[in-house]
């Protein structure tokens, strides 16, 4: 609430009345609070001296920051500003210009009046307990299974019987030609000092092939003939021939 | 006390809400709407001639086993229940406009109170007292407000009919009026205040 965070002070030193700020729950409260010290009627407010008391009293609890009672303050200057203006006569159709706020004001007091009676009702239920709360009951794991041996294998030979026939893989031993990949990239690097990768594979490689040709070219460059060098990330290997040990 | 008398106090006791006389009647297939309201205030007199330490209520369209207002002392102080803490004058407040005159929009209950209500209706929501009910036709459709039968239990009333009905109030509720009327409401108030 905007309230809350002004200092607490007393209202004025005027006829020895104090206040606690949080007795008030908005301007209109303020206002009717100000209106019953005074004894005032709500139906024919003194404007002039009310909006004076009520720019004071914002003042000294420091609520003349809070934008609600800002509000007020300035509709009571200006209804103020308007009571100082020659009126017509009421035949004229003279408009009190304080209706509206009289108008709020009583039925501001109404809300209060049922606010106090719920509020009577409310601490003659809580004088009474019900039983306390209980939370739902969080939900619960399935229970464990319980089986029988017998009732296991039946399972099991369910499950078994569900599997169509098995599928068979014949393999085939394609052993690798190292010797043969050696011998082409050390033909290939003695024509020139560096290839490509996909020069070292050969024409029409199968999957034995660049097997071959990799397990031959890791060989090579532990031995130190030759040299992998990829530029770039996810660039084509070079092969290159070892500056050190020139080809024979 | 009869088999179903019993049924239901035990139903009663095993709940923490008020039970209404519909959902405590699907207990006894045989049961009737009738036959339940016997019963329960079978139950009440029981309680009452025999001096128990709770009664039964009517609460919130249902009925309930409270204790007894004069034991909430003693049970506070041994700490078993707390009261539910006080509501603060802004919220009591709020809860007087949307009772009376909802479904209810935040800009009227403003207007009625003179301040923002923005973080009084978010704390009211979260005690379940008040709920959307809706969304009013005007500009921005604005959510509409209104009591929570949560708003019932807390203030321990049977429904909404048992709010003040404003003939009762030392001023009379009244609706929106045009404003040139003001006068003869205040006029009204002046009376009935003498």
């Amino acid at each position: 609430m905007t309230t809350s965070e002004a200092p607490t002070s007393a209202l004025g030193a005027g006829p020895g009345f104090v206040v606690q700020l949080d007795a008030f729950s908005g301007p209109l409260d303020l206002l009717l609070h100000l209106l019953r010290e005074e004894q005032l009627e709500i139906a024919d407010i003194p404007i002039a001296r009310i909006a004076d008391q009520f720019l004071q009293a914002i003042h000294e609890l420091g609520l003349n920051q809070a934008a609600d009672y800002l509000d007020m303050a300035s509709r009571l200057v200006r209804l103020k500003a308007q009571m100082l203006l020659p009126r017509g006569s009421e035949e004229d159709g003279w408009e009190d210009p304080r209706a509206e706020l009289v108008r709020r004001l009583l039925e501001y007091q109404q809300i209060r009046e049922i606010a106090v009676w719920m509020g009577r009702a409310a601490e003659r239920r809580a004088e009474q307990f019900a039983r306390g709360y209980l939370p739902a009951p969080p939900e619960l794991p399935p229970p464990p299974l319980a089986l029988d041996l017998l009732e296991l294998l039946q399972a099991v030979e369910r499950v078994i019987a569900g599997i169509p026939s098995p599928v068979l893989h014949r393999v085939v031993a394609r052993p690798l030609d190292v010797e043969t990949a050696t011998r082409r990239i050390e033909q290939l690097l003695e024509e020139r000092e560096q290839i490509g990768w996909l020069e070292a594979l050969g024409p029409r490689p199968t999957i034995v092939d660049v097997l071959s040709t990799l397990l031959a070219l890791l060989e090579l460059a532990k031995r130190g003939t030759l040299r992998l060098v990829q530029p770039a990330a996810f660039a084509p290997m070079v092969i290159a021939r070892d500056p050190a040990r020139p080809a024979a | 006390m009869t088999p179903l008398a019993q049924l239901l106090e035990a139903a009663l006791f095993s709940a923490a809400r008020p039970l209404t006389v519909e959902e405590l009647s699907t207990l006894e297939q045989e049961a009737t709407l009738a036959d339940v309201r016997m019963a329960l205030e079978q139950i009440r007199e029981h309680y009452d001639f025999e001096q128990h330490g709770v009664e039964l209520l009517e609460l919130a369209g249902g009925y309930q086993i409270l204790t007894r207002p004069v034991h909430a002392a003693a049970i506070e102080r041994a700490h078993f229940s707390v009261r539910t803490p006080k509501l603060t004058a802004a919220a009591l407040e709020t809860l007087a406009v949307i009772a009376y005159r909802q479904p209810v929009g935040r800009a009227e209950i403003e207007e009625i109170r003179g301040v923002s209500a923005g973080g009084v209706l978010r704390t009211l929501q979260e005690r379940g007292l008040i709920e959307v009910v809706g969304r009013a036709e005007a500009l921005g459709r604005p959510l509409l407000y209104g009591t929570a039968p949560m708003f019932l239990e807390l203030l321990g009333l049977r429904d909404l009919a048992d709010l003040p009905r404003a003939e009762e109030l030392t001023i009379a509720l009244q609706p929106h009026r045009p404003s040139a009327e003001g006068e003869d409401d205040a006029a009204a108030y002046v009376e009935a205040e003498s």
